[in-house]
């Protein structure tokens, strides 16, 4: 009898066993080959908040922007807080394929047009042959609308050109926090003063902090490092916060910048952050599905 | 000793009766709609590589879909549908574990069509609930054609939905899945 207890213990186990087995009827089959896949979504839009950043538009979509910056905050009720003025910016940027996209936007500040196209030789990405960064490329023109400065002496087009170069090195580290570093290069073909330098060289410094799904704190700072002039000029610094509703992402900040594109925040910034002379503003993204993507095979 | 000999001839013979025949695919269709009335635009996704088996000698199965694999016409949505929807990063995966009612009824070995009942749990989300539905089951040359409809409301799933686009998205999403299983050899 008691053989017989042990040898049906022995079997009740034998046979949960085998039940154990059946019903992990997924593994039978195989797991799937693991796939190389690009980490997506390290920012909610292709802008940090006046910078490039590690993210592309998908392919087949146009993300329509609109940018606006007030006046400086510390001019207190008379302007109310700024908001009396506005600068802004409205752009195009089209994604053309998963790594390369383009856009071009004009400014009110200098009437300035500008035009660009970033692309990324490498994406950041996970699975076999992965890479851990994102590093993308940007070239960019601008060309400003005002009247010459000096009508009597000869003026050539190209004195109204400025172009800009830049690298991208970004990385989401994980889904709540993204950082970009992004050394750039931004030649203008014609300076105000004979001491300013054609050639200005910076460093970048970009990143994401997500507190919600829907809404993330965003930091862009270029910092200038040859070239910046002596006095009345300084380094850009914008914070702010990514608001994302549907369609639409709101990108709403501080900035001590007015430019809205890389020569002008990157060059031209008269604003002291410390000292109030601070600018609210806010980028309105709406992205547009201009050709349907294929459902996968 | 003699039961004891007894009892092991009919778990041997047991395990070899549960030594069964399962079909597999890694195809499987599944399309998602979440349009509602009041939505602007469809919203509609699919996913053509779900993993489904099934045990015939028990009618036990299994199904699983990636969620990162669902594709829409519409990158923004698919992009709010990971991030903001079904968080896919967090949750991969969506399983369904169930077995079918009347699996005696059904005769692998011949052509023919039946409708049976699927009873399971759904996993998506980090949350499980109890599915129940139809499935027409088409046996064809050793293949089984399946289809089967459900309706998942979001809200058990744990899938939040704000305010702003409430009326915008269906708080109940039809699942359509079709897959065609072969014997599987291995």
């Amino acid at each position: 009898m008691n053989k017989l207890l042990i040898g049906s213990i022995a079997i009740f186990f034998l046979n949960t066993g085998l039940k154990a087995q059946d019903e992990d009827l997924l593994k039978l089959v195989g797991e799937e080959k693991p796939k190389r896949e690009l980490v997506k979504y390290a920012f909610k839009s292709p802008r940090v908040i006046n910078s490039h950043s590690m993210e592309f538009l998908n392919p087949g979509t146009m993300d329509f922007r609109i940018l606006h910056r007030f006046g400086v905050l510390d001019q207190g009720y008379k302007n109310f807080f700024g908001l009396d003025q506005a600068s802004m910016r409205m752009g195009f940027d089209f994604g053309i394929m998963k790594n390369l996209m383009a856009g071009f936007g004009r400014s009110t500040y200098k009437k300035e047009v500008d035009a660009y196209f970033k692309y990324a030789p490498i994406r950041q990405s996970k699975g076999p042959w992965s890479s851990p960064v994102t590093f993308a490329l940007v070239s960019g023109i601008t060309m400003d609308g005002l009247p010459w400065a000096d009508p009597s002496r000869q003026n050539f087009y190209t004195s109204r050109l400025a172009y800009y170069f830049q690298a991208i090195i970004g990385r989401k580290f994980s889904e709540a926090f993204t950082l970009q570093i992004a050394p750039t290069m931004v030649h203008k073909n014609l300076v105000q003063l004979q001491t300013d330098v054609n050639n200005i060289y910076a460093l970048g410094v970009g990143g994401r902090i997500k507190l919600s799904q829907r809404i993330a704190f965003t930091w862009d700072y270029t910092h200038v490092v040859i070239g910046m002039p002596d006095s009345g000029y300084y380094h850009p610094l914008s914070v702010g916060f990514d608001i994302e509703t549907g369609g639409h992402v709101f990108q709403l900040h501080f900035s001590n910048s007015t430019g809205m594109n890389e020569r002008a925040f990157i060059t031209e910034t008269m604003g002291q952050f410390g000292k109030g002379e601070v600018r609210f503003g806010f980028n309105l993204s709406r992205v547009f599905q201009i050709k349907k993507t294929k459902h996968q095979k | 000793m003699k039961n004891f000999f007894l009892l092991a001839c009919a778990t041997i013979l047991f395990a070899t009766g549960s030594f069964s025949q399962k079909y597999f695919t890694k195809t499987a269709k599944i399309d998602f709609d979440a349009t509602s009335a009041s939505s602007p635009e469809k919203i509609t996704g699919v996913n053509r590589s779900g993993t489904c088996v099934v045990d015939t000698k028990n009618g036990n199965m299994q199904f699983a879909v990636l969620m990162k694999g669902f594709a829409f016409e519409r990158a923004l949505m698919e992009e709010h549908f990971n991030e903001n929807y079904v968080e896919s990063h967090k949750f991969p995966k969506a399983e369904f574990k169930g077995d079918l009612k009347d699996n005696d009824k059904i005769n692998y070995s011949k052509d023919g069509t039946y409708t049976v009942k699927i009873k399971g749990k759904l996993t998506m989300h980090g949350e499980s609930n109890d599915v129940e539905t139809e499935a027409k089951i088409v046996i064809q040359n050793g293949k089984i054609n399946a289809v089967a409809d459900f309706s998942v409301k979001l809200a058990d799933y744990k899938v939040a939905i704000p305010g702003l686009v409430a009326d915008k998205v269906s708080k109940v999403a039809k699942i359509s899945v079709s897959c065609s299983l072969e014997l599987f050899k291995g």
